[in-house]
């Protein structure tokens, strides 16, 4: 059984001040870095691990809300924050944090396996986004007009995973008018999930089904008006959840997760500014 | 000599579901004399044996190619070690690779010099065997982008490198194949044929045939869309490119396509067979093994299943997944396909390798391709026409009936269809199927093929969170584990002419490496475990076993030293798929970690670390 080695608690980050002096040329001027580190209050590191082109959620460039939320962690805790990149892809949480190579993921669904989730800082659904000018107004996967138009949903990989629209269509029989825009985008490229939102604005679909805080976010990047709704019924019977808690992911057992829950309950109304400064759609839910 | 009594009977009389079953018995079978023609095998030892598609029969004791030949029979005519003296052998020298991945490639053997590709990075390491230990004369590094290793699905294997015209060629996970001076290390050329921007990789060991490099994509994991490309040995240019999805032009399919059955037959196939537009994202990569018949002129390849919708969202037959292909390596166009799996619904993913021999069937010799399948069946075509001659399972099947020999197509089992939310249990084989990668060997002196596999099962449990570019969706809760009988994988010796298994030796682990057969009538494999086995090519007596540092998933190989002795070579180092809970370090409590293959193999990490090592035997 593996054990995953604890961060030793309180490692010291260098200030910036030894930093700077960290190639110094005379043993005295190190002498005094060392005297000012005693004095200051000691600096410490929130290990991110974060997918470094993957707006609105992060970028290598601290732009997304992902970014802003670690910074907003870090400073409550007195700590800074420092990344480890790595697409977030298959093997994303595996090569990362069970790996030891950070301390927190930002976003995970709070029922997700892999890591120990915090506390839910938000909850988001699935939504039907549209240019404005078609009027629309879809609401819910039963809509009749699904069988015609043309859709735009996201699709995973060939190994049964999909995305939840892709799964309720298909119980609905709508299969042959869909368009799948696969998650992972052209990486080359920035942004590159906004594919099936460009596809809405362009009109190569009529209407994409996608995750919310992506499309919350393209949706006002578009240039044209858009139209977003969550899709209903939230849960789609047996059990294909479009409603997701989202929480941060810690490592099994470290002892970061109850810190974290404090600061998600302490910042919750900064958290929300940050969301809702992103577009990120939010439905209400029972806070746990 | 009579076939009859080289082949034990089956203890195992596996279960036989085929009610037409086409055993296609031969004139050996019936007591009579099997009479050499043309190039059938003769199955008696002492004779010249032949393999179809071998040309020569000298055997200059080198290891030009992970499969030896271009038939893929992984047999080599070396008989210094034998099934008396094997008992005998030694370790002789070893190399570490330092690298601690898995590691799944053919070392080569060319002009007194050893090839070794590492897993990612990738390096290639050139080893003198003119000297004692065999020191490093130069090594290669490709220099692959790191950011590569965020789109291999299962560890960061690699299957090997072709020697051809003076270079060593293959391929790197970023994306490139390479082509490296033989002599000197020096690059001679890099192309840049995939894109791990696009979730394509490169993993596949390059067949090179005439003056092409044939290199096949990874990546149906990520919706990709699959081919087949060759490029021009002498510059690494483009010659063609073979997709397996989408319209006739672009799969290279023309007026010499002539597939067999009806199903095949008609115009865009590759698009009409899916819902609009769903074909360019439809998989069918092409991961794995090449074969060539000179004779024919033709190339062999598989295709891998169709991606990336669930099953209900792609109706139709998802042409040309699933699949084999027979192409002309000149210009790629097709001659036939036949599909396996219609409309595939276990991520059966068939790139395994085709073995081109000549076998004695219903009285005649038959240009036979012989595919031991992901889905539990040894298929045996006409590698003429791709008419299925017989497809008879080697291990316990249920997502199947059996296979109808009139269309060609499997018979379903529609108790046991996934559906979302659905519990379906005993589904078996597992996903990886009853074999996956790791190559088989065939001996012409036994008739029999040496096939290393796994023996699993999986049952669906509704469903899991998962998450992926900041989305949350759902995927199937899979968990594997041993299948009947309650191991985990065996080398079965299988006889293509009956269509039924002459012996098999059970392991306890997944055999998930390569199978090698010699003329010494001696059979090499390795187990997840560790261990290296030579076993008695007609019976399957363990007559000699080696504990090696780490698990072993490589491809057995044998040369001639510049000594005059007969050498065996293994990389060890466990991972690949199969072996991810230690090269990737997996949770063995997650249950469904590398798509629920962790839950059979929670155990491995008591058998096996880490490692990377060649080691090399003789007597």
């Amino acid at each position: 059984m593996r054990k995953w080695a604890r961060r030793a608690a309180g490692r010291r980050a260098r200030s910036r001040f030894a930093f700077a002096l960290s190639h110094s040329r005379t043993f005295a001027l190190l002498l005094l870095a060392a005297c000012a580190r005693a004095d200051a209050t000691p600096a410490r590191e929130l290990r991110v691990c974060a997918d470094p082109n993957n707006l609105p959620f992060s970028n290598r460039a601290g732009q997304g809300f992902e970014n802003r939320i670690a910074e907003l962690v870090a400073r409550d805790l007195g700590a800074r924050v420092s990344y480890t990149w790595w697409p977030q892809r298959r093997g994303f949480f595996r090569e990362t944090i069970r790996a030891g190579k950070c301390d927190v993921v930002i976003g995970v669904p709070a029922s997700f396996e892999l890591v120990e989730p915090t506390r839910p800082y938000y909850r988001s659904s699935y939504v039907f986004i549209a240019r404005k000018d078609r009027g629309l107004h879809l609401r819910s996967f039963d809509d009749p007009r699904l069988k015609t138009l043309k859709i735009g949903v996201q699709i995973v990989g060939d190994d049964g995973f999909n995305t939840p629209p892709v799964h309720a269509l298909a119980r609905r029989g709508v299969v042959g008018n869909l368009r799948g825009y696969t998650l992972y985008g052209d990486y080359a490229r920035p942004n590159p999930p906004a594919g099936i939102i460009d596809a809405v604005a362009r009109g190569e679909v009529d209407v994409a089904i996608a995750w919310g805080p992506l499309a919350g976010y393209f949706a006002g990047r578009e240039g044209v008006e858009m139209e977003i709704a969550p899709v209903e019924p939230q849960i789609d019977p047996p059990f294909l959840p479009f409603v997701w808690d989202i929480s941060m992911g810690t490592r099994r057992g470290d002892t970061l997760r109850t810190r974290l829950d404090d600061v998600i309950t302490r910042r919750r109304a900064e958290i929300d500014r940050i969301l809702s400064e992103y577009g990120v759609p939010r439905v209400e839910g029972r806070r746990r | 000599m009579r076939l009859g009594e080289l082949v034990r009977p089956s203890i195992l009389n596996p279960p036989l579901r085929l009610a037409a079953a086409a055993l296609l018995l031969t004139a050996a079978c019936d007591g009579k004399e099997n009479r050499n023609t043309g190039t059938a095998p003769r199955f008696g030892g002492r004779s010249e044996p032949l393999a179809s598609a071998i040309t020569d029969t000298t055997e200059d004791g080198q290891w030009t190619m992970p499969a030896h030949d271009y038939a893929s029979t992984r047999y080599s005519r070396l008989a210094q070690i034998n099934a008396q003296n094997v008992p005998n052998l030694k370790l002789a020298w070893t190399f570490s690779t330092g690298v601690v991945r898995g590691h799944e490639a053919a070392p080569l053997v060319v002009n007194n010099t050893l090839y070794v590709v590492t897993p990612f990075p990738n390096l290639l390491y050139a080893l003198d065997l003119t000297k004692p230990g065999a020191p490093v004369k130069w090594s290669y590094d490709p220099k692959p982008a790191s950011a590569a290793q965020g789109v291999a699905c299962c560890d960061l294997v690699n299957r090997g490198a072709m020697y051809a015209d003076g270079k060593i060629v293959y391929n790197v996970l970023d994306g490139h194949t390479v082509a490296v001076d033989a002599n000197t290390g020096q690059e001679v050329w890099k192309a840049r044929v995939a894109d791990y921007n696009k979730g394509e990789s490169l993993t596949m060991a390059p067949l090179v045939v005439k003056d092409k490099v044939l290199v096949g994509n990874s990546g149906g994991e990520f919706g990709v869309r699959g081919w087949v490309t060759a490029l021009n040995l002498s510059d690494g240019t483009l010659a063609w490119r073979a997709y397996n999805t989408g319209p006739d032009a672009e799969v290279l399919i023309g007026p010499e396509f002539k597939p067999f059955y009806q199903s095949d037959q008609g115009k865009d196939l590759g698009v009409t067979t899916w819902p609009p537009d769903a074909w360019k994202i439809g998989g069918g990569t092409m991961w794995g093994w090449i074969s060539y018949d000179p004779a024919l002129n033709l190339i062999y390849h598989g295709t891998a299943n169709p991606g990336p919708w669930n099953a209900d969202q792609r109706p139709g037959d998802n042409k040309w997944t699933a699949g084999i292909f027979a192409r002309n390596p000149d210009n790629g166009h097709a001659r036939w396909f036949y599909q396996w799996s219609p409309h595939d619904l276990w991520d059966y993913d068939g790139i395994n390798e085709q073995l081109l021999l000549d076998l004695p069937i219903g009285g005649r010799t038959v240009r036979a391709l012989v595919r031991p399948e992901r889905n539990g069946y040894v298929y045996v075509l006409d590698r003429t026409t791709g008419q299925v001659l017989s497809a008879n399972p080697f291990v316990h099947v249920t997502s199947t009936l059996g296979v109808d020999l009139k269309t060609g197509r499997p018979i379903e089992n529609t108790a046991l269809h996934p559906e979302t939310g659905k519990v379906v249990r005993d589904i078996c084989p597992a996903a990886p199927g009853a074999k996956d990668w790791q190559p088989s060997a065939f001996s012409p002196r036994t008739g029999l093929l040496y096939l290393p596999h796994q023996n699993l099962c999986m049952d669906f449990e509704g469903v899991e969170a998962s998450y992926i570019a900041g989305t949350p969706f759902v995927g199937a809760n899979v968990k594997m584990y041993a299948g009947h009988g309650g191991y985990r994988g065996a080398l079965t010796a299988w006889d293509p002419v009956r269509g039924r298994i002459a012996w098999q030796d059970k392991e306890n682990l997944p055999v998930w490496s390569g199978a090698l057969a010699t003329a010494g009538d001696v059979v090499f494999y390795g187990t997840m475990d560790g261990w290296f086995k030579a076993v008695d090519a007609r019976s399957g007596r363990l007559l000699w076993q080696f504990k090696c540092g780490s698990g072993i998933i490589g491809q057995p190989i044998t040369y001639r030293g510049p000594d005059g002795k007969q050498y065996v070579a293994i990389l060890s180092g466990v991972g690949g798929w199969a072996g991810a809970i230690v090269a990737g370090g997996l949770d063995p409590r997650d249950s469904t970690g590398a798509l629920g293959f962790v839950n059979a193999m929670k155990d491995l990490p008591q058998y096996s670390t880490k490692g990377g090592m060649l080691y090399v035997f003789s007597l």
